[in-house]
Formats: structure tokens, sequence, C-alpha cells
């Protein structure tokens, strides 16, 4: 079962490097003539000497991916601790939606990058500025999720507590919670995603560290393969974290992996 | 449990539609009442009403000689009326275990040790030993039957409001939770308030069958069901069963004809 499996991943990407290397050092063809070819960013990449001052033997690409982590994850942890409390409290009584809903509406489509400038203004520092930036992305995300969550839950299981003569307190903790967190985990899996979205935007906007920030200093100063390098170690960080949210998921709702597991079956 | 003269009309829209009309019905404690109708004859609303997640537009329902609801004014739904749903209603990110305790654990009227206890002992007694640890989704629609039938007795319950809880069962898996039902039934004693459109059912399962009819809902017709307790499916079969089947059948079918034709007259419309 799994060995066609990887056998068929391993091809896929084989296909990928193969038509990226034919495509600029095989070919050169036009417009990619600029684009380092797979096999010179792997070299620079694991090179002790890299001509462009950045390999994993450098310990300043490890202080890049320490600060862009720290954002990324500094706003994720709080936009999970503000916002899945808020749109579960937010699903659940009528009267606090009334109040919120409107204004979490209103203010959600705005781009994350429209809020650079207030952030600026707003925040003492441009590290913090990016930091509420990345925030504010994954922030309304996690609230919409957390709130439409709750919305699903059948009314029927709300009535089947209220005859187990549950309180409030109870209906929230065992009901409220556990019956949305499907829907939970998908908001943050999307809030993970758009952290890291929003995070190399802000960092290249107004950045001095950062991942971002160097995928643009590698553009300004023609350094070309650090492009692709700080490129792919983006691609590896977030798939990281989109596992990472995902693996707790499971943990936290093993009903629902027995349950499709018995379906399946 | 006492309902005098209920009704129900729902106002969709300015066009009143009549749900109940001066329903009158008194149900003794430890009674087993089973409702029929034809679908939409409001005697899911009817027990909504009991169990107070609607309002009766007129008349008072009262259990015990106090008045608990009346218009305007809703039962509060309590553990003292248990519900068993049409679809369902165990929570499925908690154990048997859990879902089956949680009632008297939270209301602190056991202490979780003996609710425990007592839950392992139901459930081996409708066959269900050893599932107390597995999740309502791993189990079958029957077993998760039984399961919710043990939680409301744990919770013991003065009424037991139960709406059409194996209407999506098949015909073999249907008896084998009538005489688990009954079982149950004849070892608590509590009183026993069942809708249905099942004929059968309501025989087999009832010391009184009301038989409902279609909009507005009104009780056609009361019929006594003197078939000795403990009773078992072989029952079924029995000259007197069919008589009062007969009786039964006569009653509803004129009103289940009324209804298709109304449904068929929407649809024409």
């Amino acid at each position: 079962m799994t060995a066609p499996r990887t056998w068929q991943m391993a091809l896929g990407f084989g296909l990928f490097f193969g038509l990226w290397y034919l495509a600029t050092a095989v070919l050169a063809l036009p417009r990619f003539e600029r684009i380092p070819d797979p096999l010179e960013v792997l070299l620079q990449w694991v090179s002790r000497n890299p001509t462009y001052g950045f390999s994993i033997f450098t310990p300043d690409y490890y202080k890049h991916i320490g600060y862009s982590v720290y954002r990324a994850y500094t706003a994720f942890v709080l936009a999970v601790a503000l916002g899945v409390p808020l749109g579960l409290i937010m699903g659940w009584s009528p009267l606090f939606r009334r109040f919120t809903f409107p204004v979490v509406e209103l203010i959600r489509p705005i781009p994350p990058l429209a809020w650079v400038p207030f952030a600026i203004l707003l925040l003492p520092g441009t590290e913090q500025a990016v930091i509420f930036v990345t925030f504010i992305a994954a922030f309304f995300a996690t609230v919409l999720n957390s709130f439409l969550g709750v919305r699903s839950i059948d009314p029927v299981y709300f009535r089947a507590a209220q005859c187990l003569g549950f309180r409030s307190r109870e209906v929230f903790v065992h009901v409220v919670v556990p019956g949305a967190l499907p829907f939970v985990f998908t908001g943050l899996q999307l809030a993970m995603g758009l952290s890291w979205f929003a995070l190399v935007a802000g960092e290249m906007i107004s950045g001095r560290h950062g991942l971002g920030f160097m995928i643009f200093e590698g553009y300004s100063l023609a350094q070309y393969p650090n492009i692709i390098i700080f490129m792919v170690t983006l691609g590896l960080l977030g798939y990281a974290s989109s596992a990472g949210v995902r693996i707790l998921g499971r943990r936290l709702m093993v009903w629902r992996e027995r349950q499709l597991g018995g379906a399946a079956a | 449990m006492c309902i005098r003269s209920v009704g129900k009309v729902y106002d969709p829209e300015g066009d009143q539609v009549v749900a109940l009309q001066g329903i009158d019905l008194e149900i003794a404690s430890g009674e087993f009442c089973a409702i029929v109708g034809p679908s939409g004859c409001g005697k899911t609303t009817l027990l909504s009403i009991l169990a107070g997640f609607d309002t009766p537009t007129s008349g008072h329902i009262t259990m015990d000689g106090e008045i608990l609801a009346g218009p305007g004014r809703r039962l509060s739904p309590g553990a003292d009326r248990i519900v068993v749903f049409q679809q369902g209603a165990l929570f499925p990110w908690k154990t048997v275990l859990w879902n089956v305790t949680c009632g008297p654990v939270l209301q602190g009227r056991l202490p979780r040790d003996r609710a425990e206890a007592g839950a392992r002992e139901l459930l081996a007694r409708v066959g269900l030993e050893g599932i107390e640890d597995q999740y309502p989704g791993e189990l079958s629609a029957g077993m998760r039957r039984r399961v919710e039938i043990v939680r409301a007795l744990l919770n013991d319950p003065k009424v037991l409001l139960l709406d059409e809880p194996y209407r999506a069962l098949d015909a073999l898996t249907k008896s084998v939770m009538h005489e688990c039902l009954l079982e149950l039934y004849d070892l608590t004693r509590k009183t026993v308030f069942f809708v249905t459109h099942d004929l059968e059912e309501a025989i087999f399962l009832a010391d009184r069958v009301v038989a409902m009819t279609s909009r507005p809902g009104r009780i056609k017709k009361i019929i006594p069901i003197d078939l000795p307790r403990p009773r078992d499916y072989r029952v079924v079969s029995s000259a007197h069963f069919g008589r009062l089947k007969q009786e039964a059948v006569d009653a509803i079918h004129e009103e289940a004809l009324k209804a298709f034709e109304a449904g068929e007259r929407e649809l024409a419309q």
C-alpha cells in the first residue's frame, strides 16, 4: 500500500525538479535565464562556504528562521487564545452575537496588509507591527471557524443537555467546545497557513530580519539562489506547522477518528 | 400528568396552522401511553410541549396537580421528563459511559462511581457489556438506541418521552428493541409517553393507544390495550392482538387517507 505511494510521490518530485532543471540549466528558456537551477540552489544550501552567505551551516540562516518562527507562532498563539473563545461565545450566546458579529463581519474583509500603516502607527516598533499584521490574518480565520463550529452543532444536543439537567457552564464545556472542535481545527489549519502568508508579506514591507525580508534582500542584492533557499525553507516550515496542528487535532478528537474508521470499514 | 384542552397554533406569515386542538389526556403514573397518528398530526408537537421545548397556545399541562405550562408559559426542560429523540442524541464526542452517567453525575444526584456501577448493570441487562469506553459512532443503530434508553432511565425521570425512537431501524432490530424496552419498563415502571406512526409497535408496547387525527391534531380514539404483561413477540400473532389492531386501523386509516388527500391537494396547488 505505502510502497507504490512513496514511489508515485518520488516520481512527482522528480518530474518537478527535472522540468525546473531543464527550463533553467539545459534549455535556458527566455525569462528563465536569471532563475537559478535546482542543483545550484542545492549546492549553495548545503555548502560549508556559500557564495552568498547563507546555507544550513551558517548561523545567520538559523537566526532568520528563528525570527520568522517566533513571529508566526506568537501571532498564531495570540490568535488562537483570543479568537477561539470569541468565536465559541459568539456562536453560543445570541446576545453576544448580536453585539459582536456585525463588527467582526465589517472588519474581517480588510486584507491583512491594509493594516500595516495602522499597525506601525499604533505599536511602538516594527517588530510588533509585523506580529500584529500576522495576528490579524490568523485571528479572523479562527474566530469565524469557531463560530461556525458552534452553529454547526445539531440543536438536538442542546435539547438533550437541557433534558439531562446541564447547567450553562456544563453545556459550554461538554457540548459547545467538543461539538465545535472539528471546525475549530479547520480554522487553526487555515490560521497557520494565513500566519505564514501575512508574515512574509509583513516582513517584506517593514522587517529587518526574517525569511520574507531575506527573500526580498536576495532580489535586491541579486543573490538569486538565496531567494529559492528561503522560499523552500518557508515551504518546509509551513508544511511542518500545518502537520503539527493536524496531529494535535487528531489527538483531541479520538471519537472522530474512530467513527470515520468504523464508517470506512 | 394531565393535559387539559391543549392547543397549538403556528402562525407562519398570517395563515394559521392549527397543529393541535383541544387535546385532553390524563396519563397515570407508571402508565405506558402510545400516541399514533399520520405524519404531521402534531404528535411530535405535543411531545415538544410536554418536554418544554414548545409553548402551548391554549390549555395547560399539570403534573401532580401543579400547573406547569399554559399559553405563553413553557415548561422548563428538565431531568424529570427525559426525551429520547427521533434522530438520537448521544454526544458523539463522549464515551458511552460518560453519556449514560452525565445526567445524575452533573446534577450531583449520584457520585460518579455509584452512577457508573448502575450504568454497567443496566447496560449489561440490555446485552451491552463491555462497550462502556467506546464512542457512539462505533456502535450500531440498535445499540445506540439501547444506550439512549439506558441513559434516560439512569436519570430516574418521572416521565419518559419517546419520539419515534425506532423509526430508522429495520424490522428485525425493531422487534428486539421493543422487547428490550418492555423489559426495562417492567423493571422500572416509569410513566412513558411514546410517539410513533407504527400501530403494531404502539399496541405491542402500550397500556393505552391514543389515535390522533391529522390537521388539526385532535384525539380520535383512545384504545385501552389489555394484553397481559410481560408480553413477548408471540402476542403479535394472537387473535386478540388482531382485534385491537383492527380497531386501531379503522380509527387511523380514515385519518391517514385524509392526510394523504390534503397532501395531494397541497401538491396540486
